[in-house]
């Protein structure tokens, strides 16, 4: 029997990584999606058949009643809320799923150690990794959670001597976790250390401004694998024989790695560290650095004038900011584009890697408004083809379109990765005012010879462009 | 024992790596909902758990398959949601 079961956990485990395999092309994906769920059906169903039988001459009796209550509701609340959500909150939700998946590996975690027999010290030890990995994933996942909804401050949120509170916290958390180990206290450790664990994940999220969330929901993300890992070790330990662990492990690493390279890619996208991201307590305050006192000599054009600037255009790159998505006018932005395309002229979308609120947002933003993904071109795709562009259509984007970052050393986004839009013949920059952007510094690109802001809201803007290029 | 757990461990973070660094910016965001669904596979050590006897030990396990639940079955769809808007160029 135990031989089938190890065997659908290895099924299972391939069927993940070849449903993450089958991401690479958004033309599989689906597909790839359908097998990773597959394969964690398999794994339940696996688990609920190893009912009744006997691992290492311990028969397993499983609580049919209490088991079947919680998958019930636990579907129930999952699927409500995965079609409720609006492509918009996607941050939020992937936040608040994250928090679940920590805590459900800290609740097992926390079950085996009351089980508990005769604690070898890997297993001590991996429960408290476990416990304290996932805890810190469940509240700082919720505070990333507030920040994003807006029931918490998007600004950082800091005092004096926090660093050293964390410190602190860390540092009890080690200690706690020897007291465990050495069966010192071992029941009063094990619960100061959830409960430190829980302050730790606020504490360590809290300072961080809404602007940064992107890294944030990513490493929790790593996390939430990292703790799965630990909860796999943790169920090696103490059940000998069984290879539910193995899974875990497997598992819970190949999430750890996604979240990781993810956390990167945020990282590299706005050219800050991790350790600045998370210690820096930037991404919100509003203080334009050096340089950023000159006056910018702006043109101001009405649709009008701008629609015979597109009707002249032959290749045309649309660049979106979360301004648009706030507005909800991808829509617009996508209509105007077929438009364009079907007077024979060439659209691209030039997608930054922190143009939306997390990773990949900006794309789902466009792909539910229908823009077709072939369309969506990122950073390394998008910049030289600036080159030979006729305008650049900027829309709700500021910060990363800000030429400032290539040049001016002494402003705060010097460094970051930009889509280089001022090298486009004309630069058609749609902004409701001339407010500066999330990073709070003026952007000199408006004040450039080719560069034409066009004010108002974003959908009203895109609809009147619209009927006065089709009126031409 | 472990040396084979920590085997394990080391190599799924290789392939980890090595998948994953391939799936194209476009997909992150399914990336991330769907990898979390996966993590949600704590659900097999949840499931596990709740045989373990006293009240306490029982309900940290009713608690624990509810969440990995939650985590699998709204990860899942909600990426399954976003990949079908994903649509090649009629």
């Amino acid at each position: 029997m135990d031989i089938y079961i190890n065997i659908a956990y290895l099924i299972a485990a391939v069927c993940f990584i070849y449903g993450l395999k089958m991401l690479s092309h958004p033309r599989t994906a689906r597909n790839g999606n359908l097998i990773s769920s597959f394969g964690m059906l398999l794994a339940i169903v696996a688990t609920v058949g190893l009912n009744g039988t006997e691992v290492n001459g311990v028969a397993i009796q499983l609580n049919w009643m209490l088991i079947g209550i919680a998958l019930l509701l636990g579907t129930i609340i999952g699927a409500f809320f995965a079609i409720k959500v609006e492509m918009t909150q996607m941050p939020q939700l992937v936040a608040i799923f994250n928090g679940f998946g920590g805590a459900a590996s800290a609740l097992v975690a926390c079950s085996e150690f009351l089980k508990i027999s005769d604690g070898g010290s890997f297993t001590l030890i991996a429960i408290s990794l476990s416990i304290i990995v996932g805890t810190l994933t469940f509240t700082g996942s919720f505070i990333a959670f507030g920040k994003l909804q807006g029931f918490i401050s998007g600004q950082p949120i800091t005092f004096t001597g926090q660093q050293i509170l964390n410190a602190l916290l860390a540092l009890a958390l080690v200690a706690s976790t020897v007291m465990m180990v050495m069966g010192i206290e071992s029941y009063t450790a094990f619960y100061v250390i959830i409960g430190l664990a829980a302050l730790l994940g606020i504490f360590l999220v809290i300072p961080i401004g809404g602007a940064d969330m992107p890294v944030v929901i990513s490493l929790l993300n790593s996390y939430s694998g990292v703790a799965a890992a630990m909860t796999g070790f943790v169920l090696i330990g103490n059940n000998p024989g069984s290879a539910a662990g193995n899974a875990l492990i497997i598992c819970g690493s190949l999430v750890g790695a996604s979240g990781i390279i993810l956390t990167k890619i945020m990282c590299k996208g706005m050219n800050r560290s991790l350790a600045n991201v998370i210690f820096g307590a930037v991404g919100g305050e509003v203080e334009g650095g050096g340089g950023s006192g000159k006056e910018v000599n702006i043109k101001s054009y009405s649709t009008e004038e701008a629609a015979m600037i597109f009707d002249a255009a032959e290749k045309i790159v649309i660049v979106p900011g979360y301004g648009l998505a706030v507005a909800q006018a991808q829509h617009g932005a996508r209509e105007l584009a077929e438009h364009l395309e079907s007077m024979g002229k060439t659209v691209l979308y030039a997608i930054h890697p922190v143009a939306g609120r997390m990773p990949g947002h900006m794309n789902v933003l466009l792909a539910e408004a229908n823009v077709p993904y072939e369309q969506l071109k990122d950073l390394d795709e998008i910049n030289p083809e600036f080159e030979d562009c006729d305008v650049a259509l900027v829309l709700g984007a500021n910060d990363v379109v800000n030429p400032a970052a290539r040049s001016d050393q002494s402003s705060p986004i010097y460094g970051m990765p930009i889509l280089n839009v001022d090298k486009s013949r004309t630069v058609i920059i749609n902004k409701r005012t001339m407010n500066a952007g999330f990073a709070g510094i003026q952007n000199e690109l408006f004040g450039y010879d080719n560069s034409i802001m066009v004010f108002g809201d974003a959908k009203d803007m895109l609809t009147k462009l619209l009927s006065d290029i089709k009126e031409l | 024992m472990d040396i084979t757990v920590i085997t394990i461990f080391v190599l799924a973070i290789f392939v980890g790596f090595e998948i994953i660094t391939k799936v194209p910016p476009t997909l992150h965001t399914p990336l991330m909902s769907g990898s979390n669904a996966i993590s949600g596979i704590a659900i097999i050590g949840a499931l596990l758990s709740t045989q373990i006897e006293g009240s306490m030990a029982t309900w940290l396990g009713f608690v624990s398959v509810l969440f990995a639940m939650i985590n699998v079955v709204g990860g899942f769809m909600v990426t399954d949601r976003m990949l079908k808007m994903f649509k090649k160029k009629k």
